[in-house]
């Protein structure tokens, strides 16, 4: 019936590992959005003055351009 | 915790993202900037000559007093564009910039979920993903183009372009993430579909400029397009050693 501390460690310490892996999931996906956001605005978005002042990158970067 | 993440993860994306950017920018303007400017001297060509047919309906009866000069200023209702020369090539770098910042925070992101860290080596295979994603997967339907170049609606493009992105990307990461025939079956599913779709092409192909100047632009778009994503891989992988390995692998 005796506890084993060094049980309770490990889970414990399995426990934060998870944590701090959720927590850098978490802060990945703002990270990828934050990407997503600037590929949008780089190569895609339709306003003339965004498209003439990215023209020669969006051509050259493959991006569906005109 | 997470904000000390985020703060780790985007200082990673914006050193290797500026840098990538910055080199990138360099390679156009021998690359492919050259080639643009000079595909729209025929794409000028062929522009000025369709509202100077329109406008001949109306020549006609106001009698010929006005030709091209006028037809000019009515296609004036353009939105600002920067000056050729230097103010345009400095908007190039900015956009660059953007671009490669944009893709950085997606290749920091894709590590992190990938879950193995990186260094300079791995970046390099990380590099080659991300071209083979977003350059070489949607150049096979839809190769750069110079401007003048008959092509289908937009967003059409658009939609197959992103498609065809996130197919392969996902394709790819199955199979590396899981190295089982089921992964390997995943990634081929996901890669070859877009293309079994098809990319939407124009009615009436052809373009403005010849075709040796447009065939010329894909090569060298392409390979710049390489340069930039060994560059932007490496310095990802560099950075996200020093800075981010202990915390997220």
């Amino acid at each position: 019936m005796g506890i084993d501390m060094s049980q309770i460690r490990t889970a414990s310490q399995t426990q934060a590992k998870l944590n701090t892996r959720t927590a850098a999931l978490a802060a990945a996906m703002i990270v990828a959005v934050f990407g997503a956001v600037f590929i949008y605005g780089m190569g895609f978005a339709g306003a003339d003055v965004l498209h003439n002042a990215a023209h020669d990158a969006r051509h050259a970067n493959n991006f569906p351009c005109h | 915790m997470m904000f000390g993440y985020l703060r780790i993860f985007l200082t990673v994306a914006l050193l290797a993202g500026i840098g990538a950017g910055v080199v990138n920018w360099g390679v156009h303007m021998f690359g492919t900037t050259p080639l643009i400017l000079e595909a729209e001297v025929y794409e000028n060509a062929g522009a000025a000559e369709e509202p100077a047919a329109a406008a001949t309906a109306e020549a006609e009866a106001t009698a010929h007093t006005h030709e091209a000069g006028a037809a000019e200023h009515e296609h004036e209702a353009e939105a600002w564009a920067p000056a050729d020369g230097w103010e345009r090539n400095l908007y190039t770098l900015g956009a660059d910039v953007v671009t490669g910042v944009g893709f950085a925070f997606l290749l920091t992101a894709a590590i992190v979920f990938f879950g193995k860290g990186a260094d300079w080596r791995r970046g390099l295979l990380w590099g080659l993903a991300g071209f083979a994603c977003f350059t070489l997967a949607p150049s096979f339907g839809l190769p750069p183009e110079l401007p003048g170049t008959e092509a289908a609606p937009l967003l059409e493009r658009q939609l197959w372009w992103i498609g065809t992105v996130v197919a392969t990307a996902a394709g790819l990461f199955a199979a590396a993430r899981l190295r089982n025939v089921y992964g390997y079956a995943i990634a081929v599913v996901l890669i070859v579909a877009p293309h079994v779709i098809g990319a939407p092409h124009p009615e009436t192909p052809g373009g403005l400029a010849p075709e040796e100047l447009e065939h010329k632009f894909i090569l060298v778009a392409i390979v710049t397009s390489l340069v930039f994503w060994l560059v932007l891989g490496a310095l990802t992988g560099a950075f996200f050693k020093r800075y981010a390995n202990e915390a997220a692998a």
